[in-house]
């Protein structure tokens, strides 16, 4: 589903992440560990095509992100990736609603409420559908993102902490959330994380070492 | 969702913010649509008014003066001609075509009551929507305005004040007969109170004599008038006439299509005041829409970010700042035209309360077009800079921020 081979990147000379070869397939889902500073975030943003990587190849859905352009790598990203962050960043100005419909308009398909409507009641949020992200408790909030991320049935679906400052049941549920959609549309789902209660739910992690 | 709802849900999030920018587009924008209606309105008014009439010729005094009395009947007129004099000039063909003695001096609930002949009446379009025109002395004939304003009709009579304004010495004992109204002509036709030449003598003459003494009627060479309305009858009499009464008679001459361009151009000044005061609150709705855009750039970075990882491309980005910039600037725009269109009734009812010239807020100027395109290059202008800022915003360092 995604494969980086030989990649680097650097900020001022000093390398923030080094990976020779690294993939997985469609469907599979892998944790990313690491503390802060050691790259996790330049990983994400390189899957994510927000980064162009310094050398190296990085590819999603067989795509070298390397050869589209700016205007069609945003359209790819849109399209086939989406993305949790840790501050959960829903357009305060729009409903729920118009916040999905927003993803929809935004990776160029075509706007669907009923599909908005059918996800958001399989999230058992359907009655906050006309509520602004002000009015969400976290919990509702984090639905609401996911459900933005995994609205385009995505080929890959990245988290950047999504668990840290939740208390453990909170944590739970919201890696049951993330695992559930992803499987739902049969998508990667990749967590960077230095959360280590994540680590007995997944098969497969990826640990980044502390930059020097 | 596209992004004019985007742009719009943002308006609407900041309410105070939205109404500050609208309020002062609009009262720039409305200064100009009352501007351009009032001075398109009194251009036109004044053309309808003065149209066919070449030259006035009257008392010597101002030409401005004499031009406002005897044309469009809003200044006190320069004094009287003898009318030996005014015959031999009206004699003076091929030069002139036709003219048209006026008797001025008094008035009635403040519209003039104009000594003159049928001609008068024919020039501007003039029928009798009742009755008939004046045939002879004491008989009177009045405009539309005049009857609807006074509440004079037909087959009443009235006695007119001396002087222009109300409240004049009043003619007690010499009442007109009123034989006809006439219809509304849009002209200047309409404000005033038809007679004739004869009636104005009458009144006048009578009134000279002391109490008790028998009444003696005018002499003919005694025998006044204010002004000749002239239409040329050849090219000619544009160097010959006004030439002619100026210098060879004690009378002046003076071009209504002269003085008045004289008078808008002395009203210019202050129309150009006003401008400079609409464009400095046009300058400031612009600076406060770039503000505007310009910090919600910083509070919605993140938004922005947002929308790229959604798949939005710079250039929808750019669209965004400039669709939100232009919405705010023609709405501010069209706010303004409707409420241009609203003072401008308002002064027409404030100016038509003093029987001053009529202007209504139901006018439309083509300019008004421009006033819209406008307002967009406002808003365009005032989004440029945010736009290229949100272009030019480094997505990995945003997203990496929050």
């Amino acid at each position: 589903m995604f494969s980086l081979a030989n990649v680097q990147h650097r900020y001022d000379e000093v390398v923030a992440l080094a990976i020779d070869d690294w993939s997985a397939a469609q469907g599979e889902h892998r944790l990313v560990l690491g503390p802060s500073g050691s790259g996790k975030t330049t990983l994400l943003h390189l899957l994510a095509g927000v980064l162009r990587p310094q050398s190296g190849v990085v590819k999603v859905a067989d795509c070298d992100l390397a050869t589209l352009s700016s205007a069609a790598l945003d359209r790819f990203r849109g399209q086939n990736i989406g993305l949790v962050l840790q501050r959960l960043h829903l357009m305060s100005s729009l409903s729920v609603e118009k916040n999905l419909l927003l993803a929809q308009y935004c990776a160029g398909l075509p706007q669907d409420a009923s599909h908005i409507e059918q996800l958001l009641s399989d999230l058992g949020i359907a009655d906050r559908a006309r509520a602004y992200p002000h009015q969400l408790s976290h919990g509702q909030a984090q639905r609401v993102a996911v459900a933005r991320a995994v609205l385009n049935r995505p080929k890959l679906i990245l988290a950047d902490e999504p668990t840290s400052n939740l208390d453990d049941e909170n944590c739970q549920q919201a890696l049951r959330l993330l695992l559930d959609q992803a499987d739902r549309c049969g998508a990667t789902l990749l967590i960077a994380t230095h959360d280590s209660r994540l680590k007995p739910h997944f098969e497969h992690h990826f640990t980044l070492p502390v930059n020097e | 969702m596209n992004l004019a709802t985007l742009s719009f849900s943002y308006v609407r999030a900041r309410p105070w913010n939205t109404a500050l920018i609208l309020l002062l587009l609009a009262l720039g924008t409305a200064t100009i649509t009352m501007l351009l209606l009032a001075s398109a309105q009194l251009h036109e008014r004044m053309h309808r008014d003065a149209r066919g009439i070449d030259l006035v010729v009257g008392a010597k005094g101002s030409p401005l003066q004499l031009v406002l009395s005897a044309v469009y009947h809003l200044d006190v007129p320069t004094g009287n001609i003898p009318l030996s004099e005014a015959k031999a000039l009206q004699q003076r063909k091929p030069l002139v075509r036709h003219a048209i003695p006026l008797s001025l001096g008094d008035s009635y609930q403040g519209f003039r009551i104009v000594g003159t002949e049928h001609s008068y009446v024919t020039h501007y379009g003039g029928k009798p929507a009742q009755g008939r025109l004046w045939e002879k002395s004491m008989e009177a004939v009045l405009g539309a305005e005049v009857a609807q304003r006074t509440g004079l009709r037909l087959g009443g009579s009235f006695t007119g004040s001396h002087g222009l304004e109300e409240g004049g010495m009043h003619h007690g004992d010499h009442p007109y007969a009123i034989v006809g109204v006439l219809e509304r002509t849009g002209t200047v036709l309409d404000r005033v109170i038809l007679t004739s030449l004869e009636s104005v003598w009458d009144v006048h003459a009578k009134a000279h004599v002391d109490p008790g003494e028998k009444p003696m009627p005018l002499e003919e060479e005694e025998k006044e008038i204010t002004a000749l309305l002239i239409q040329y009858g050849s090219p000619l009499a544009v160097l010959q006439l006004p030439r002619f009464v100026n210098i060879q008679t004690e009378m002046q001459a003076a071009s209504p299509a002269f003085e008045s361009a004289r008078l808008f151009r002395l009203l210019g000044v202050g129309f150009d005041v006003v401008r400079a005061f609409a464009a400095i609150l046009i300058v400031s709705a612009a600076i406060s829409v770039f503000v505007a855009l310009y910090n919600a750039l910083r509070e919605r970075r993140y938004d922005l970010a947002i929308l790229r990882t959604l798949g939005a491309s710079r250039r929808k980005l750019m669209g965004l700042i400039v669709v939100e910039g232009i919405m705010l600037s023609m709405l501010g725009s069209l706010i303004g035209i409707a409420l241009g269109h609203v003072m401008t009734e308002l002064l027409g009812m404030l100016l038509s309360a003093r029987q001053q010239v009529e202007i209504t807020g139901w006018y439309w100027v083509q300019h008004e077009w421009w006033l819209l395109v406008m307002g967009a290059a406002v808003g365009l202008a005032a989004a440029i800079v945010p736009a290229i800022f949100a272009y030019r915003t480094d997505l990995a360092r945003t997203l990496a921020e929050g």
